[in-house]
């Protein structure tokens, strides 16, 4: 390696955390949070009693789950506008990662309800509660604790999904990386840059992913 | 008999072609304690799980006070849930809810289904904790606790909802034999202080010693019910004898007999509720007033 190049990750380094920090971190943030949100309605309706809710959900997670996520977002970005709806980049980003999270993330959590023994779904019946207090009183804390190591990866994923953006004009850090390398024709360290710029990120997440299962397993005796 | 605070009338349950339930009736007086027993297998938790429709009977009525729930009739969801509301249950296997401490799991009903100010259920929380002998406990998770003391836990939350009846099922057969005792004293106390209850139980002593009124049920019907002391020490029915034999002499039962018998341990001769040496502060008595 040359100094010219070496010279250009020194450089590289600071605009790509940034694009990182204000822009992967964020789109990931928001796109879980709406996914979560989508998840619990996905995992709820699977789980309920009523058809149309049960058909529903299964659909979705189904069409979610079975197509890529690239596809998902071209058409979302470059398809809706030729039909007559036309969203944004970034908005168009927000909605197909969370809608595919949300797909991924509500197996887990209906997986994670399911685990929680019917005692406990008893026991809230016997002092007067209905079904939708119950699930958020009693069943879904429970069933967050065993939720978290699933939904930790596809959080993590999603970190690294979010470089898909970068093919629907999203300016999230890899599109950056693309940006700072094709001029300078480094394509390998600038893309082995960021690539551990990814990573660093994954880690401090999986660090935090364990300290946060601590917490949730505090009530827990061996 | 007293009021009836309690009317079961011809409740049926069959699970798939399994007739569990077969025409069952049964009432059970204002104040009084009534024991449920019978073989494994006859329908007692299925019974008792009828009364608030944890299990809900394909026919038959069930009366608690003011409201009646007729299941042949399919009932709403409202009307379950208020029948619901007449009872509190004990589980066998406690079912408290892990991630709560004990007073939380205490406070629960009372804060998130009766809307009680957050300080009057701590306080009636933590006046139950003393009645059951775990004020101490009060901030630990139910994970820390022994069998009998999450035992008592799951009385007092189920007290803490103010029910006109208490369920009790098989409340002492998970637990170790030496906290046996101490739960049977909260139940008696409460016995005493005229709450109305419905046990199942294997524990025959303590049903002699607690229960005002006997049920025997055998293959999904009552056989014979009565008095304790009719029920248990002068049965009628050749299958509450046969059953009793079985149940306080399992070794005799099976011919077993002489110096090959084992002696009858001490906690299953439930000297403990006479013991003056228990370990269970016995002027606590659990008061039905004021909680
Ligand atoms: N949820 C269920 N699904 C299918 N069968 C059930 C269910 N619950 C109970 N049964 C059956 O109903 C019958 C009566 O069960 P139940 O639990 O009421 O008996 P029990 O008298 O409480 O017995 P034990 O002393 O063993 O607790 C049994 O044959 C049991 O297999
Ligand atoms: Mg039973």
């Amino acid at each position: 390696m040359d100094d010219r190049t070496w010279d250009l990750i020194v450089k590289a380094f600071w605009p790509l955390f940034v694009q990182g920090v204000s822009w992967t971190i964020p789109l990931t943030l928001a796109s879980f949070a709406v996914g979560l949100v989508l998840a619990l309605l996905a995992a709820v309706g699977k789980l309920s009693h009523v058809k149309v809710f049960q058909l529903a959900a299964s659909g979705y997670i189904a069409i979610f789950r079975g197509t890529p996520l690239l596809v998902q977002l071209f058409i979302i970005f470059y398809g809706f506008p030729t039909i007559g709806l036309k969203i944004d980049a970034i908005p168009s980003a927000i909605l197909g990662f969370s809608l595919n999270v949300g797909a991924y993330a509500a197996e887990s959590i209906r997986a994670s309800i399911l685990a929680v023994p019917t005692g406990q779904l008893e026991a809230a019946a016997t002092i007067g509660m209905d079904y939708p207090l119950a699930l958020r009183r009693v069943v879904l804390p429970q069933a967050l604790r065993i939720a978290v190591p699933p939904l930790s990866n596809t959080f993590i994923s999603l970190v690294k999904d979010t470089s898909l953006a970068s093919g629907i004009m999203v300016a999230e850090m890899f599109r950056k990386a693309q940006e700072i390398a094709a001029p300078a024709y480094a394509f390998f360290w600038i893309y082995v840059e960021v690539a551990l710029i990814y990573l660093l990120f994954c880690s401090v997440l999986t660090f935090g992913q364990g300290k946060l299962e601590r917490h949730l397993n505090r009530y827990i005796t061996a | 008999m007293g009021e009836i605070l309690v009317t079961v009338d011809n409740l049926h349950k069959s699970f798939g072609q399994n007739k569990v339930l077969k025409g069952v009736d049964l009432k059970v007086a204002q104040g009084s304690v009534t024991v449920l027993i019978g073989p494994s297998g006859s329908g007692k938790t299925t019974l008792l799980r009828s009364l608030n429709s944890l299990t809900r009977p394909e026919a038959g009525i069930v009366g608690i006070g003011s409201v009646t729930v007729d299941f042949g009739k399919n009932p709403s969801k409202s009307e379950i849930r208020e029948l619901r509301a007449q009872s509190g249950m004990v589980f066998q296997a406690h079912h408290l809810f892990p991630h709560r401490t004990v007073i939380e799991n205490i406070v629960e009903g009372p804060l998130y289904v009766q809307k009680e100010p957050q300080a009057q259920a701590r306080e009636r929380a933590l006046k139950l904790l003393e009645q059951v002998g775990l004020v101490d406990k009060a901030d630990d998770y139910p994970s820390s606790l022994s069998g009998g003391q999450q035992q008592r836990v799951g009385i007092a939350r189920a007290l803490a909802m103010r029910p006109k009846l208490m369920l009790f099922d098989e409340p002492t057969s998970a637990l170790d034999p030496e906290t046996v005792g101490d739960v049977l004293v909260v139940i008696r106390d409460l016995a005493k202080a005229g709450w109305t209850m419905v046990i199942v139980t294997h524990e025959i002593r303590f049903a002699e010693q607690v229960a005002d009124h006997v049920a025997f049920l055998d293959s999904g019907v009552i056989v014979e019910e009565g008095s304790p002391k009719q029920v248990l020490t002068d049965p009628r029915e050749p299958r509450t004898r046969e059953f009793l034999r079985r149940v306080l002499d399992p070794l005799a039962a099976e011919g077993v007999q002489g110096d090959q018998r084992l002696d009858v341990p001490t906690w299953a001769k439930f000297d403990h509720l006479s013991d003056p040496q228990t370990p269970y502060p016995r002027e606590t008595v659990i008061s039905g007033e004021g909680i």
